[in-house]
């Protein structure tokens, strides 16, 4: 177990470095630059921006700025950034809380309402239920999240007035309460696509596991249905969502992207997206290697996780 | 110094958030009371939604609009500009001008008095040392200043005591009193001994004179301000001034309409929605004049721009009233000038430019611009075919665009529409030049001063080594000459004859076809009193500190 878990760990480390070559060579090619937003200020022309490019240490050759940048990565300096010279990892760390509570909470959500969608699915196959919940499923993966997103402001805060229409809290009120109002439209409208997604693996993965074999034989030794439900199909069908789950966490991370811009939702997918927008190069990296190490992290804990419980894999 | 990873306090309330989990949360959603939620109470703070964030706090730092509606608030220049156009004192107890002697007649010897009753946000006391040290911060080469224009022609200032200080000019230079206006003061006593000017903690906490004292900046959220109650000036009158990140316009928009911003700043309401913003109930929309001037503009060094007799037809296909009243709803005013309409320096006189398409087409016939084998107009083997390039995103200048370009073709000129990123447009493709033609909004101005160097003179050719924003790569000695002269001159009248002659020169030249002046839509809730236009800033909330509540 221990030899696999290295060897999975070897290969992490391996394509984080030709991420981190990757993304910075493309980003710093790319057309345009973190001063196109200082052109128009009053009294600017291509002499004084050349300064500003100097002293951001724009102007060296791209393989230094990526060594200099890289072995900084490395002993947990990750820069700072263009705009406003804040630490990158602190400036992540600032953002994360608000991301992780609303994917979390998002999460817990899509994955309780999911399973038990999936099952009943599954269990109830061709059912009204079923239908339904097929149906359902294909309508909420179909409408776009930002239209989502805005008809549930417009019903919930400007017509109805129960809920605030974005942000995390009320400056000044601070309470859970307060959070808990704030969490409940855009953690439902992120939830809502994933419950889709997870309902329909649940169904099928459900599906496979009863009509195996050591299903027929628990109902044979005349085992309850709840127990066969519960004990011997639940059990081996939620093995293929483990490995789901993991691939799916850091999907989550950027999924929220939309959801946090129409709620204006203070988390990492708008920091990547407001550092997108001017360049600010340090900030990108950082969001960048921080996804990639939150991604190669799910998918070994998935697989750690996978081979703890089907040792199958562990042998391959 | 400032929390970054959120309100102080809030780590516990989160801490137990997470831990309630989904349990906690069922309970709060069955505790929910379906009263309205709305943003303002009787704490006297008011929140305000930018579309863009402010980050940067140093306000001798490179940054854009945004981060100015900060600095207004936190620090004062040694005077400001009122909507009118006139300096009035803040930190000093009189404007410099030649009337009173603060400026010689020559303009090259300054005397500033200052107030004695100011005190920085920490409580030490603001002096003339305080002056110097900000005017010479421009100047040192080791500090990344935005704009070192005007700043780096002053000489040998001269503290005669702790309230007045005298400087020279290297030569005299008519826009430096407004370029003063939007200096604002920095602290000696904290910013003196920095060893990298650049990287300094004031960058995240700043420390000034101004109505408000920063409180804390969550990142990606909002930046609070506190009332300076120490203030010398009028106000504040508002404990708490909030400034909300909203990135996305439609909601914006939505939280002006909900009431959980109480102001609608900068990029405000969309043209579109100009109509059913004036509806809403408790909200007052204000059309604020920009000195923003939306044209076409030429890179006249390119083959096909180089005849004037071309800019002049394309200016007679330029159908400006269709694009105002169609395509922008009418909001903006067209214009002739590079100046605003407030400007006292505007130029009334211009002859309003005519549309007359079959006009056009004479005179391009009569300068030689043949039809050729595919319709497209050629000269000497240069086809009349260009690209036009702006921001890719702008919808409705987009529009505009299109539309110019159907005009265009009806008399055989071909206009084809090359739009960038933002961040390409604005690097090289337009500093140096690199483009046919352009459609963009620019404010000409430094605040309310006239002068227009940086964009016309032909030393200010980025392209051809100069240092400036002539992007049009306009050369005009004449313009050269009195723009040179407009920029020496202490007296407004003098002035003025010399800036209406250069607009008049601009206008027959046509390096660009001026459109419309921008007029931009703010809104804030009825009973806030206190919100002013002043179309010598660049951004709205440039006077906080005077708002109230009725």
């Amino acid at each position: 177990m221990l030899r696999f878990i290295l060897h999975r760990l070897g290969h992490s480390l391996l394509l984080l470095f030709l991420v981190s070559i990757l993304g910075f060579t493309i980003l710093h090619l790319a057309p345009g630059g973190p001063l196109s937003q200082f052109a128009l200020s009053p009294g600017m022309s291509q002499v004084e921006l050349a300064k500003i490019a100097e002293r951001m240490g724009l102007n060296r050759p791209l393989p230094v700025q990526w060594f200099d940048w890289f072995t900084g990565l490395v002993i947990g300096d990750w820069g700072h950034s263009f705009r406003d010279g804040r630490a990158v990892l602190d400036i992540i760390m600032g953002h994360l809380f608000a991301t992780l509570l609303l994917v979390i909470s998002s999460t817990i959500l899509s994955v309780g309402l999911g399973t038990l969608v999936g099952v009943l699915g599954a269990t109830r196959r061709y059912s009204a239920f079923d239908y339904l919940a097929t149906v359902g499923a294909m309508i909420a993966l179909s409408i776009p999240t930002f239209w989502f997103g805005l008809v549930a402001i417009y019903v919930f805060s400007l017509k109805l007035g129960w809920l605030p229409s974005g942000n995390m809290y009320s400056i000044g009120d601070e309470s859970v309460l307060d959070y808990a109002r704030h969490l409940i439209m855009p953690s439902a409208v992120l939830a809502l696509v994933n419950v889709a997604i997870w309902s329909r693996y649940m169904r099928s993965s459900m599906l496979d596991v009863i009509g195996q074999d050591f299903v027929r034989t628990a109902r044979a030794k005349g085992l309850t249905r709840p127990r066969v439900l519960y004990v011997h199909i639940l059990r081996n069908a939620l093995i293929p969502m483990i490995t789901l789950a993991g691939i799916q966490l850091p999907t989550l991370l950027s999924g929220a992207l939309v959801t946090e811009t129409v709620f204006t939702w203070p988390g990492i997918g708008r920091l990547f997206l407001d550092s997108l927008g001017y360049n600010d190069y340090p900030v990108i990296m950082g969001v960048l290697m921080f996804t990639a190490i939150f991604v190669l992290l799910g998918n070994l804990v998935a697989d750690i996780l996978v081979a703890s419980v089907d040792p199958r894999v562990r042998l391959e | 110094m400032n929390s970054e990873n959120g309100p102080k306090g809030a780590g516990i309330n989160r801490r137990r958030l997470l831990q309630t989990g989904t349990a906690g949360i069922t309970l709060m959603m069955s505790g929910l009371s379906a009263r309205r939620l709305s943003a303002q109470d009787a704490s006297g703070q008011v929140i305000i939604g930018f579309s863009q964030e402010p980050t940067v706090m140093h306000p001798h730092m490179p940054h854009i609009e945004v981060d100015e509606g900060i600095h207004f608030n936190i620090f004062d220049p040694l005077f400001t500009v009122d909507p009118e156009g006139k300096f009035q004192p803040a930190l000093v107890t009189e404007v410099p001008t030649v009337e009173n002697g603060g400026i010689s007649e020559d303009g090259l010897n300054w005397r500033i008095k200052l107030r004695d009753d100011v005190t920085w946000h920490d409580g030490e006391p603001f002096s003339a040392k305080d002056v110097k040290f900000t005017i010479e911060l421009q100047q040192d080469p080791n500090f990344g200043a935005m704009r070192r224009t005007g700043h780096e022609l002053v000489r040998n200032i001269q503290i005669v005591n702790d309230h007045e200080l005298t400087w020279e000019m290297e030569s005299p230079f008519a826009p430096y009193p407004a370029i003063l206006s939007w200096t604002f003061m920095v602290p000696e006593h904290i910013l003196g001994g920095a060893e990298d000017p650049n990287q300094t903690d004031f960058r995240n906490d700043p420390v000034g004179t101004g109505a408000f004292k920063f409180g804390e900046r969550v990142a990606g959220n909002y930046i609070l301000l506190n009332a300076n109650t120490e203030y010398f000036g009028d106000g504040p009158y508002l404990e708490k001034a909030i400034f909300r990140y909203i990135p996305d316009m439609t909601v914006l928009y939505t939280q002006f309409r909900t009431g959980d911003i109480d102001v609608i700043g900068l990029q405000g309401i969309q043209p579109d929605r100009y109509e059913q913003a004036q509806q809403i109930e408790g909200r007052t929309v204000v059309k604020m004049p920009s000195a923003t001037v939306e044209s076409i503009s030429f890179n006249t060094e390119a083959p096909q721009f180089k005849d004037p007799e071309v800019r002049r037809a394309l200016s007679l296909a330029l159908d400006r009233n269709s694009i105002v009243e169609a395509i922008y709803y009418g909001i903006p005013q067209s214009t002739e000038s590079f100046l605003p309409k407030e400007s006292f320096y505007y130029n009334q006189d211009l002859p309003v430019a005519e549309y007359d398409v079959a006009k056009a087409a004479e005179v391009l016939d009569a300068a030689g611009w043949m039809p050729g084998a595919d319709g497209i107009r050629e000269k000497d083997g240069v086809r009349l075919s260009f690209k036009n390039s702006t921001t890719a995103g702008n919808s409705v200048r987009e529009q505009a665009q299109q539309f110019i370009q159907q005009t265009y073709a009806s008399i055989g000129v071909d206009m084809q529409i090359s739009n960038l990123p933002p961040a390409v447009m604005w690097g090289e493709y337009w500093m140096m030049s690199q483009f046919d033609s352009v459609m963009v909004g620019i404010n000409y101005t430094t605040g309310p001063d006239p002068d227009v160097s940086n964009y016309l003179s032909s030393d200010g050719i980025s392209a051809q080594g100069g240092a400036g924003q002539n992007t049009w790569q306009y050369h005009n000695d004449k313009v050269d000459e009195l723009l040179k002269k407009g920029g020496s001159l202490f007296v407004p009248e003098e002035r003025k004859v010399v800036y209406d002659e250069i607009q008049m020169l601009v206008h027959e030249d046509r390096p660009f076809l001026p459109i419309f002046q921008y007029a931009n839509l703010r809104g804030h809730k009825s009973d806030l009193e206190g919100f002013m236009a002043n179309v010598n800033v660049r951004i709205e909330t440039w006077n906080v500190g005077q708002w109230r509540w009725s």
